[in-house]
């Protein structure tokens, strides 16, 4: 890791080989330290229960796919809970986009009074941590009689004010002149918004919706007080409750683990360079 | 970055200019206009957030009770409580606290110096350097319950893999990863650095690309060795990004819960119960909800003095040296 700054080489000595070895195989270690454990997950849940505590680190023998057998037909409906976390995930994450893009937009463009108290709250709420609104909104959505319902996990969640904050950044940033030219050719407000704002925008808007998706997602300490039934749950308090239920039965519970993951793991490769763009350029830029 | 956004004026309308020979019916329309835009989001800001923290600081002055219908105002009660040594939740409440302080310590600077080694070397010529990357951020999207599920199981301490891996290399096979102090600490931070590791590393890296090669050249034209050029090219041109991940890593820490809940249960004892988890279950399992909504309070308080003091801290370091 000395010549770890990024200097460009021009002659490369045997030095600079070395070096390149060394820095090959620390990615490698670290790469296999972040795969392995996801590997023998799979590895496992191939596995009867008496293989998985009896040989912990050698390939299923016999293959098995009890494990996958029971999870379908015992009393934890995973794939509803799989079901349950995209649909409230995406909820959430239209309903974020649709109002903190309009409200962004009045923020950004629009000369209004009252604009530098609003934006002065929403900027003032950003410091606050979430366990603040616990046990408040907690009380507010038992009121509304949306515990244990979707709307419990999406609505309160897309309150926040990073997606308005982020998006009036952007907005903020885009050149007026194709607005004004919209403008000068009789488009209202509500147009430019919809037809020039919007499409100029589109990157944003994809990050936004990529983070948000996430964080609905890995949401933990939310759903597992306001679900309550297993058909109702996502996957995050599901899963807590599936280690519950099967504490030493090791095959079913990395089963479990399986499930919850591919598919996120396949959206993941698929869309990997917009996420990861996404996670780092809302951090630098934003 | 959050920090110099929040400086920014609001920006200068710039439809100005248009008519304006009647001003006051205009602006109203515009006005008008503009809430129309905003109500979709204010509607629900002002719902689930203005409303929850007001009610929260009220309910914190109460005897908030769920079983009653008619709650009396008492006053600063519920915070002398959690300051008064013997009362009946202060001694939880800060071995809670103390909690979260340990793993803020013990997490944070893992959590800020393996990502920006791993983001320095993946940001040199590599081959597959987009598919390292991949890799190391793909634990992230798992999410916390995966996360442990995976590995509750490697670290139990009679059938987890890595007992089993490390009495096979002939170390001891009985270490209490989940069970026992300090290990718990160990395993909390280590399973906390595998499935966040790749967040960090993503934002350093895309810090690290927006350094101008040319300082690293003039560094080495002036003699600079890979530690020199580091510290004098590397870590200032990394400041706004890393004000940006200490802050949002040391919030990250202290709200921690999952992992807790998960791993170790908040054990052994209660020494692993995180401030987070025993807010939640004092307020929403205890029904103990007006002392539950002062803790959340006190631990607002705590978080927004070191956020205060993070963001001092780094801007001095920024104007310093420079000046």
């Amino acid at each position: 890791m000395t010549a770890a700054t990024g200097i460009p080489h021009r002659r490369p000595s045997s030095r600079r080989v070395t070096s390149a070895t060394v820095l090959y195989i620390v990615l490698i270690v670290l790469a296999l330290i972040i795969v392995l454990p996801l590997l023998w997950t799979l590895i496992t849940s191939f596995k009867t229960d008496a293989d998985a505590v009896r040989n912990p680190y050698s390939l299923p023998s016999p293959f098995s796919i009890d494990a996958y057998r029971t999870l379908a037909s015992g009393q934890q409906p995973i794939l509803l809970w799989l079901w349950n976390s995209f649909a409230a995930a995406s909820l959430q994450t239209i309903l974020i986009l649709v109002t903190a893009s309009m409200g962004a937009y009045a923020l950004a463009r629009l000369d209004f009074a009252g604009k530098k108290l609003v934006f002065g709250v929403i900027i003032a709420t950003l410091l606050v941590p979430p366990v603040v609104f616990l046990i408040p909104n907690y009380l507010i959505v038992q009121n509304f009689g949306w515990l244990d319902t979707i709307l419990a996990i999406t609505v309160p969640g897309a309150a926040g004010a990073f997606g308005i904050f982020f998006l009036r950044q952007f907005f903020v940033g885009l050149p007026v002149e194709i607005e004004e030219a919209a403008r000068i050719d009789g488009a209202g407000d509500f147009r430019i918004f919809l037809q020039v704002v919007l499409p100029l925008a589109r990157p944003a808007l994809a990050t936004l919706a990529v983070l948000s998706f996430l964080n609905n997602w890995n949401d933990f300490l939310w759903p597992v007080y306001v679900l309550l039934s297993p058909e109702n749950m996502t996957l995050q308090p599901g899963l807590a409750m599936l280690q519950g239920a099967y504490r030493t039965h090791f095959a079913i519970v990395m089963a479990g683990a399986v499930v919850a993951s591919v598919p996120v793991l396949i959206l993941f490769g698929v869309a990997q360079r917009q996420i990861v763009d996404s996670v780092a350029g809302a951090a630098v830029k934003g | 970055m959050a920090s110099s956004a929040l400086v920014t004026p609001a920006a200068p309308v710039t439809t100005a200019g248009r008519g304006g020979r009647r001003p006051r019916p205009r602006t109203r329309r515009k006005t008008l206009t503009a809430y129309l835009f905003l109500a979709p989001f204010l509607i629900l800001f002002l719902t689930f957030v203005v409303a929850p923290a007001v009610f929260g600081l009220w309910i914190s002055v109460t005897d908030w009770s769920p079983f009653r219908d008619v709650q009396h105002f008492v006053g600063l009660q519920n915070y002398i409580n959690l300051f008064t040594p013997g009362s009946i939740n202060s001694g939880d409440f800060w071995r809670a606290m103390g909690a979260t302080g340990i793993f803020v310590v013990a997490s944070v600077p893992f959590l800020l110096v393996v990502p920006l080694l791993v983001a320095i070397l993946l940001n040199r010529k590599i081959r597959a350097a987009t598919a390292f990357r991949t890799i190391f951020f793909a634990p992230y999207v798992l999410g916390v319950a995966v996360v442990g599920l995976i590995w509750g199981y490697i670290l139990d301490t009679q059938s987890g893999i890595l007992n089993r891996l490390l009495e096979l290399v002939g170390i001891r096979g009985d270490i209490p990863w989940l069970v026992d102090v300090p290990w718990v600490w160990v395993s909390l931070v280590g399973v906390t650095v595998w499935w966040t590791m790749g967040l960090n590393t993503v934002i350093f890296l895309a810090g690290l690309k927006g350094i101008n090669t040319d300082l690293y050249e003039a560094a080495a034209i002036d003699g600079a060795g890979a530690v020199r050029s580091f510290f004098s090219v590397t870590l200032p041109g990394l400041r706004p990004v890393m004000l940006f991940i200490t802050t949002t890593t040391v919030l990250a820490s202290a709200n921690m819960f999952g992992q807790s809940y998960l791993l170790t249960n908040g054990g052994p004892g209660n020494a692993t119960r995180t401030a987070i988890m025993y807010i939640s279950d004092q307020g929403l399992s205890q029904n103990n909800m007006a002392g539950a909504s002062a803790m959340s309070y006190i631990l607002f308080a705590f978080l927004a003095v070191i956020s205060i003091i993070n963001f001092r801290v780094q801007r001095e370091r920024q104007e310093g040296p420079a000046a």
